[in-house]
């Protein structure tokens, strides 16, 4: 540790010169006080008084606990904020622990191992960042620690001054060679990474499962982590943080569709308050892991849950977004229509290759099923050889007129 | 205390040339800084109106609505997407185009919000048509001789949509600057598929007050005026129609100097900038003998690529 980092940790455990929205030093397991015997040093291992200034040096060169102080305590500070929580989580340290830290982290359970993030308010939804020992964890960032948020791999390191960097790519390029990927030190570059898929395609959903890879953001501080990272997905760390302090406030399908006006006021009108069979298909349609990598936690209202799984994301999603609304409109029109029976004749293959057809279309399949393929149900040359079967001149299945005659 | 300023428009599910203005000016601001932080927030994009308060930390916020005119978006659905229980159009004390700023305590962060009216009816927008018709031409001096149509959709929905059209157009003319200026719609009269016949002189620059450049300043407006029978097919600007040189501007929201009017909105209701307003003025200002080349829009005037979306209703 250098002279200007000891000086800092004498001046916290003097109560001089400290930050003033935390005096002292009392942090995931440390505790530093200077008393008339001279300097106290405690970590969960090791108990000392009595210290000289030199002794005390001594301690607290080359400890975890003391560089790990240093950098939440001196540098980031930023208690209670989303944007230091993230920073935690990102090398498995408690969290919620650490927001409701007030006085009474000076008990031997300050342990930093003995608090899990995952487990504080029941949520699930950490699961890939278990909380690590002081020790562990600087252990582990020396070799990286990784973490994912959506389709973002997090690597938190060590630096030499005791401090973290943060290196930020694609989930799915983990092994990928730096060399073939684009480098980034600008937070908002993510808004221009994150408009299009990897076929260029405009993105209108954030947080939907088609982030283009390609790029790395190498060398980012905490702050530049917590702006790119919201960058690429907007307000996720603010709802997560919520979420884990219990404070998530969670807008079902009925809240939403019920403050909605102009052209989408009609959206209320697809409540018939006939069950909410409608909700689980838009659901299913739109807030599958396959579609967004939130984990849905809006139900139809608050007494009554959605019979389909809201996914595994690492954070929430609070309310029905716009691309939810936006198409419930559409489909609050077209299921206002009542059902037609109407006559065709199809072969069971037929039948079977129509069925084909709409799955490739809702998985997003088109565009892998090759053009020769002919066995594949979807395929293209498939689908025409149907349509100049079945379809009359004006495109009616089976020449069957999709309005029928009264009677 | 920290302030944060918080720019709000509409966004697009289908076309990103929507949000591209947002982010820019948004930049421009970040850049000044005179704020702590500088955030975005969108109807259809995100974050949403909904949870844009809460990725700034600041105690105070400024929220700047990136809007044309006042109507269904400034007085419902931003203060009701934002939380700000108390909201009363009252607040705002306006006659259609005063509106300044009200101050609220956002239900869901306790932060203190100041909401101010529309960049479209604020005093400096005028400033920014003067900047636009210098853009496009690429002339600093641009006037004598010149003409200028403001367009803007019409009171079809809005009736406060045409007082802010009329509104600049009269101090665009009470400048002097200009030959001739009128105000021009796309479904009232007068008409700008008529616009030759509003204007004496040859030069007419067409200014859309519009936010961002979309199905209306990139396809509907150029083919009704004349510019182009398809607007995929481009056009050029100036573009000759009945002899008249038609110098096509294309939405004034991307005009850079739209930053300094966000900036004004801010200052007048309170925030401190700073010298932020005639840094911005200085920086984004067209230099003189710059001209020369093809002028930009008349390529970004080409939406060829299909993407332009047609949400402007919703």
């Amino acid at each position: 540790m250098d002279d200007r980092q000891f000086d800092a940790l004498v001046a916290a455990a003097s109560d001089a010169a400290v930050p003033d929205d935390r005096p002292g030093v009392d942090f995931d397991g440390l505790r530093v006080d200077q008393t008339d015997d001279g300097f106290a040093f405690e970590t969960p291992e090791t108990t000392a008084t009595g210290l000289s200034r030199g002794e005390l040096r001594d301690r607290a060169d080359d400890s975890p606990y003391v560089r790990n102080w240093f950098f939440w305590e001196w540098t980031v500070r930023s208690h209670d904020s989303p944007r230091r929580a993230f920073c935690r989580r990102a090398e498995g340290a408690p969290i919620v622990a650490d927001a409701a830290d007030d006085a009474d982290g000076s008990d031997g359970d300050a342990d930093a191992g003995d608090a899990d993030a995952g487990d504080t308010d029941g949520s699930d939804a950490d699961s890939d960042t278990e909380s690590h020992s002081v020790p562990e964890r600087d252990a582990a960032l020396r070799e990286g620690m990784v973490t994912e948020w959506g389709q973002l791999r997090i690597e938190a390191t060590l630096a030499a001054d005791g401090t973290r960097r943060y290196e930020v790519r694609h989930v799915d390029e983990a092994d990928a060679d730096p060399a073939t990927l684009t480098d980034h030190d600008d937070p908002l570059d993510a808004r221009e990474i994150a408009e299009r898929d990897a076929r260029d395609r405009y993105r209108p959903l954030k947080t939907a499962p088609t982030l283009a890879g390609g790029w790395r953001f190498p060398d980012l501080d905490w702050q530049g982590l917590a702006r790119t990272v919201e960058t690429f997905y907007p307000a996720t760390v603010a709802n997560w943080y919520r979420e884990q302090t219990g404070e998530l406030d969670v807008d079902h399908w009925r809240d939403t569709v019920g403050r909605q006006s102009g052209i989408y006021g009609v959206v209320k009108t697809w409540d018939r308050g006939e069950g909410y069979d409608h909700v689980n298909w838009v659901a299913e349609a739109c807030c599958d892991d396959s579609q967004c990598v939130k984990r849905r936690e809006w139900q139809y209202d608050d007494e009554t849950d959605l019979d389909v799984d809201g996914g595994d994301g690492a954070f929430p999603c609070r309310e029905p977004c716009s691309v939810v609304v936006a198409a419930a409109r559409k489909w609050t029109r077209l299921e206002s229509e009542q059902p037609e029976t109407y006559e065709f004749e199809l072969t069971p293959s037929e039948k079977e290759q129509l069925e084909a057809t709409l799955d490739a279309v809702a998985d997003g399949r088109v565009d892998e099923i090759r053009e020769a393929d002919v066995k594949d149900d979807a395929n293209r040359y498939r689908a025409r050889f149907l349509r100049a079967k079945l379809f009359d001149d004006d495109g009616n299945l089976g020449g069957v007129p999709t309005d029928q005659p009264e009677g | 205390m920290s302030q944060a300023l918080v720019l709000v428009a509409h966004g697009s599910h289908l076309n990103p040339d929507s949000s591209t203005p947002t982010y820019e000016h948004a930049d421009t601001i970040r850049d000044t800084g005179a704020f702590d932080e500088v955030a975005t927030g969108f109807w259809k994009e995100e974050p949403s109106l909904r949870e844009v308060l809460r990725t700034v930390e600041s105690d105070e916020v400024y929220v700047v609505p990136l809007f044309i005119s006042e109507g269904y978006f400034t007085e419902q659905v931003i203060p009701r997407e934002l939380r700000l229980d108390e909201w009363d159009v009252a607040d705002w004390d306006s006659d259609g185009i005063s509106a300044d700023v009200a101050t609220y305590t956002a239900e869901d962060t306790g932060q203190t919000v100041h909401y101010c009216g529309p960049v479209g009816t604020h005093r400096t927008m005028t400033d920014v048509i003067v900047r636009r018709a210098e853009t496009v031409t690429d002339d600093p001096a641009v006037g004598e001789g010149f003409g200028v149509a403001v367009v803007g959709h019409g009171t079809e929905r809005n009736e406060n949509s045409a007082k802010a059209i009329q509104y600049h157009a009269d101090r665009v003319r009470d400048t002097g600057r200009f030959s001739e200026v009128r105000d021009l719609y796309m479904d009232e009269d007068p008409e700008v598929d008529d616009v030759t016949d509003f204007f004496e002189v040859t030069d007419v620059v067409v200014v859309p007050l519009f936010v961002a450049d979309g199905y209306h300043t990139k396809e509907d407006i150029p083919e009704d005026m004349g510019l182009t029978d398809d607007y995929r097919t481009g056009y050029d600007v100036p573009e000759t129609v009945d002899g008249h040189q038609i110098w096509y501007a294309g939405a004034v929201g991307t005009e850079p100097l739209l930053a300094d009017v966000a900036l004004e909105r801010a200052a007048d209701a309170g925030a401190d900038v700073g010298s932020a307003v005639a840094d911005v003025r200085e920086a984004t200002q067209v230099a003189a003998g710059d001209a020369g080349g093809d002028h930009a829009p008349a390529s970004e005037g080409r939406a060829d690529d299909g993407r332009a979306g047609t949400e402007a209703d919703d």
